[in-house]
């Protein structure tokens, strides 16, 4: 039986009923930029770096179905316009000094600046205050550059079952909180070999003690860039 | 223009470090050819205190007190092309990194607080620039033409930005040049 297809950048990805456009494309080796989704929990919706154009309208490809015979805008410099002005704006509402941090290089947010060719924030920049917790004799928490893609929230209580994270607040005034009445990460159930410990996409969550153990200029976007390294591997690669 | 004439390029550090300027220094031979095409106006490899009208204006460093305005903005009033060279001049930097800290509190506690400070002032001579409560990108005080992000840019990076702007293309830096660190 063959499958449905869409026209991606007018190139044909095949795809099962139900399956959304950003994980058709992954299936067939396409890249749709990400930051908020995740192969392991269904789509979040909340970043929408995913952005594609479908019969004239911006839609997040990660929570859209594709449909047969759809065409798909990906990569052209009106939707990657798009994506760099939300990116410039998860720059400057946080504080993003990769040089000192222990993120970079590892970090999907700076190599998507990358893979964008992101130059400038462009916009006037909050210099939010924002605290870090190192009350975790493992992990330290590092709240000036957290993106709000909720993946720790969602990877703590779904797959470690504690709910160590949630969201607190709407719009600017959003917070990144930890469920302990102290407030302080020490004082909750957390562990550094927690699925939540290893899943942000940017420098909050940070291993303690490991920070450049791998010295920046060989770290993972130091080798490839992010389109290559967030496809999934071939079957038979390692 | 005369084909003959060559570019002329200022070069200035404001809240930076003169990392920038000793990458620009690490573009090794390549200075060679450079020289061949440029000359230096106000840079601190002139010691030009002022700023004639240039073709090319790299800015290293953010803005941190009322000098570096006076500064950028003479750049900005005498360049053509006015780039943003590296993380500091591009986002604040490490000097930005002190603004969320009251500036009055971080000079008591450089100057008053401190022990082994033989001063119990904090220095106020009138030939001192005042410093601003925050740490601006340059962008956020003058228009910027290009960006050339890192903390340094690589010499690579530079050359090539550069090679770019004196061949009259629009500059571009990717993969693997582009770097935030
Ligand atoms: S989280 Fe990423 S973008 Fe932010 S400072 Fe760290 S490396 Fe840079
Ligand atoms: S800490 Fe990291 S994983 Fe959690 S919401 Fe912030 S950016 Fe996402
Ligand atoms: S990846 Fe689709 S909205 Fe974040």
């Amino acid at each position: 039986m063959s499958r449905s297809t869409f026209l991606l950048d007018g190139q044909s990805v095949p795809f099962d009923d139900g399956q959304m456009i950003l994980e058709a494309a992954r299936a067939a080796g396409r890249y749709i930029p990400h930051l908020c989704w995740h192969p392991d929990f269904p789509p979040h919706g909340s970043c929408k770096l995913c952005v594609v154009k479908v019969a004239g309208r911006h839609v997040s490809a990660c929570a859209t179905p594709a449909r047969a015979g759809a065409e798909v805008e990906s990569d052209t410099p009106e939707i990657n316009t798009e994506r760099r002005t939300l990116l410039q704006m998860l720059f400057v509402e946080g504080n993003h000094f990769c040089p000192a941090c222990e993120k970079s290089g590892d970090c999907q947010l700076q190599a998507m600046a990358y893979d964008l060719e992101m130059t400038t924030p462009r916009f006037r920049h909050f210099f939010p205050d924002r605290p870090v917790d190192a009350s975790h004799p493992e992990v330290l928490l590092d709240f000036n550059r957290c993106i709000y893609c909720e993946l720790c929230v969602r990877a703590s209580r779904e797959q470690d079952g504690k709910a160590v994270f949630a969201l607190t607040g709407r719009g600017i005034n959003k917070k990144l909180a930890v469920n302990a009445e102290s407030g302080r990460l020490a004082d909750t159930d957390f562990a550094a070999d927690d699925k939540a410990a290893r899943i942000c996409p940017v420098g909050v969550i940070l291993k303690k003690r490991v920070g450049f153990a791998v010295p920046i200029g060989e770290r993972t976007y130091d080798r490839a860039p992010l389109h290559e390294v967030a496809l999934p591997k071939p079957e038979g690669d390692t | 223009m005369s084909p003959s004439r060559k570019l002329r390029v200022a070069t200035v550090s404001l809240a930076g470090c003169f990392g920038c300027h000793m990458s620009l220094l690490d573009i090794d031979e390549h200075v060679f050819a450079l020289l061949d095409k440029v000359e230096l106006d106000r840079s601190p490899l002139t010691d030009l205190k002022t700023c004639g009208p240039c073709d090319i204006g790299l800015v290293e460093g953010g803005v941190c007190n009322s000098e570096n305005v006076h500064v950028l903005r003479e750049f900005r009033a005498q360049c053509k092309t006015l780039v943003a060279m590296g993380a500091c001049a591009i986002n604040g930097g490490l000097p930005a990194q002190r603004n969320h800290l009251d500036v009055g509190q971080c000079l008591s506690a450089v100057f008053q607080s401190r022990p082994g400070m033989d001063t119990a002032e904090v220095p106020d001579d009138p030939e001192l620039p005042l410093p601003l409560d925050k740490v601006h990108p340059i962008h956020e005080v003058v228009r910027v033409d290009y960006f050339l992000p890192g903390c340094p840019p690589s010499g690579e990076a530079i050359w090539q930005f550069i090679s770019d702007l004196l061949a009259g293309r629009t500059p571009r830096v990717s993969y693997p040049l582009l770097h935030f660190d």
